[in-house]
């Protein structure tokens, strides 16, 4: 996969925001915080891998702000086919039998590191981009539906009627398989997913976005300091959506 | 055994059928006003590329575009089909493929090519372009209440004389 980024680019990028130094006001302080979003034209790179934190213990029984959220962003309506609908996110609740502690939270595809979803597709369709968000190429996605049945999360779902009036920025259609994109068009816009804003909007807070692979990152000085756990660690896939709590 | 004089018919008889088929295939290439009823439909005074060219090469631009940004995750090429829905959407119809009226059904229903993208891609812009268009900056928006409307008025007079000599300024009179 290319990251190499051409270097007369990153020159003309360089000497841009050496352009707009003057809207620094302070040391530190700056008018507009440069945009963390990727130039146009540069391609996603593997030296961010972006990951979710859901703490369980802020997530109530019933609210489902995060799957709503999802919904109008992305186009996933109800088709009047319940058993049909195409899912993205849903929200489960737990229950340890013996001591009844119950509990709720939202699985979504866990942007698996080592996915077995990419490895089933016979054509290539399913695939991980650079910084760990793995996707379907509706393009060349033939709906055949393994990576349904490779995936250990029922992450994915098939999308069985036709659909009219799409975002523009999420393509979707009858006959492909979709799932959770973590929000890849609002990332690349340097966006949260709509689920995590949703989630904070509504001051839940059970929701955290970032770059696992920067330390600095609030994602990773969490996982860092607080016992968070993978669902299914034993498939060692290496999934990019952790849970506090569980 | 034909002979060859009848031979020599025959060759020119295949010879006036393979211009004909290639003087028809050439066809929707340049077909505009009057041949097949297709009107360019563009808000900007130039295409990404040089309009001869696009009519014959958009799919591979498209295509390769595609690539780019859904695999790699290239975003902002001025070569997206966001990009192109932005410019070439029918005012009439706030979309680019809803009707034969509106600029990629023009041609490719008077061609017979279908077009797939429509199934899963939006055949409308994102938002009003007001104010987000590279050449139409907020303030020549017209007064008018309706977005779509504010496109006729206040195009700038230069812009509206390309677009006049190019023949893509029709869509929206
Ligand atoms: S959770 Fe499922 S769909 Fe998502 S990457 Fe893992 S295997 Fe693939
Ligand atoms: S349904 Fe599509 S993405 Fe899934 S395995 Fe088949 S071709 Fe690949």
């Amino acid at each position: 996969m290319s990251n190499d980024v051409d270097n007369s680019r990153r020159k003309f990028i360089a000497a841009g925001v050496a352009g707009t130094a003057g809207l620094v006001l302070a040391p530190g302080v700056t008018l507009l915080d440069m945009a963390h979003a990727r130039p146009a034209g540069e391609a996603a790179s593997s030296a961010k891998r972006w990951g979710l934190l859901i703490d369980s213990t802020k997530c109530a029984t019933g609210c489902n702000d995060c799957v709503t959220a999802c919904g109008k962003e992305n186009g996933v309506a109800s088709t009047g086919h319940p058993e049909t609908d195409p899912q993205w996110i849903r929200k489960i609740e737990l229950k340890e039998i013996k001591s009844g502690r119950s509990h709720s939270l939202p699985m979504m595809c866990q942007h698996c590191a080592e996915p077995p979803c990419v490895d089933v597709c016979p054509t290539g369709a399913s695939f991980k981009r650079a910084d760990g968000i793995v996707l379907v190429d509706r393009h060349i996605c033939i709906g055949c539906r393994y990576c349904m049945m490779a995936c250990p999360y029922k992450a994915r779902s098939f999308v069985h009627e036709e659909h009219e009036d799409q975002n523009p920025d999420v393509p979707r259609g009858k006959g492909c398989v979709e799932a959770c994109t973590l929000c890849v068009h609002r990332i690349d816009k340097d966006q949260q997913p709509a689920c995590v804003e949703a989630c904070s909007a509504g001051n839940h807070g059970a929701m955290l976005f970032g770059d696992l692979n920067d330390s600095n990152s609030e994602i990773s000085k969490r996982i860092a300091t607080f016992a968070t756990t993978q669902v299914r660690p034993d498939l060692a896939l290496n999934t990019g959506v952790r849970y506090q709590g569980i | 055994m034909i002979n060859p004089a009848k031979r020599r018919s025959v060759l020119g008889w295949l010879a006036a059928s393979l211009l004909a088929l290639l003087l028809a295939g050439a066809m929707p290439a340049t077909a505009q006003d009057g041949q097949g009823g297709h009107k360019l439909i563009a808000k900007g005074d130039k295409c990404v590329r040089d309009v001869d060219f696009m009519r014959r090469n958009h799919m591979n631009i498209l295509k390769h575009q595609r690539v780019e940004t859904m695999r790699k995750g290239v975003r902002g090429s001025q070569d997206s089909l966001k990009n192109c829905i932005e410019c070439h959407v029918n005012p009439a119809t706030n979309s680019v493929a809803s009707s034969k009226e509106d600029f990629c059904m023009g041609c490719h229903s008077y061609a017979a090519v279908k077009v797939d993208c429509f199934e899963c891609h939006s055949s409308k812009p994102k938002a009003s372009i007001v104010g987000t268009h590279p050449i139409i900056a907020p303030g020549q928006q017209s007064e008018g209440k309706d977005k779509q409307s504010g496109l006729s008025g206040k195009i700038p007079r230069q812009m509206q004389a390309k677009l006049a000599s190019l023949n893509m300024g029709e869509g929206v009179k």
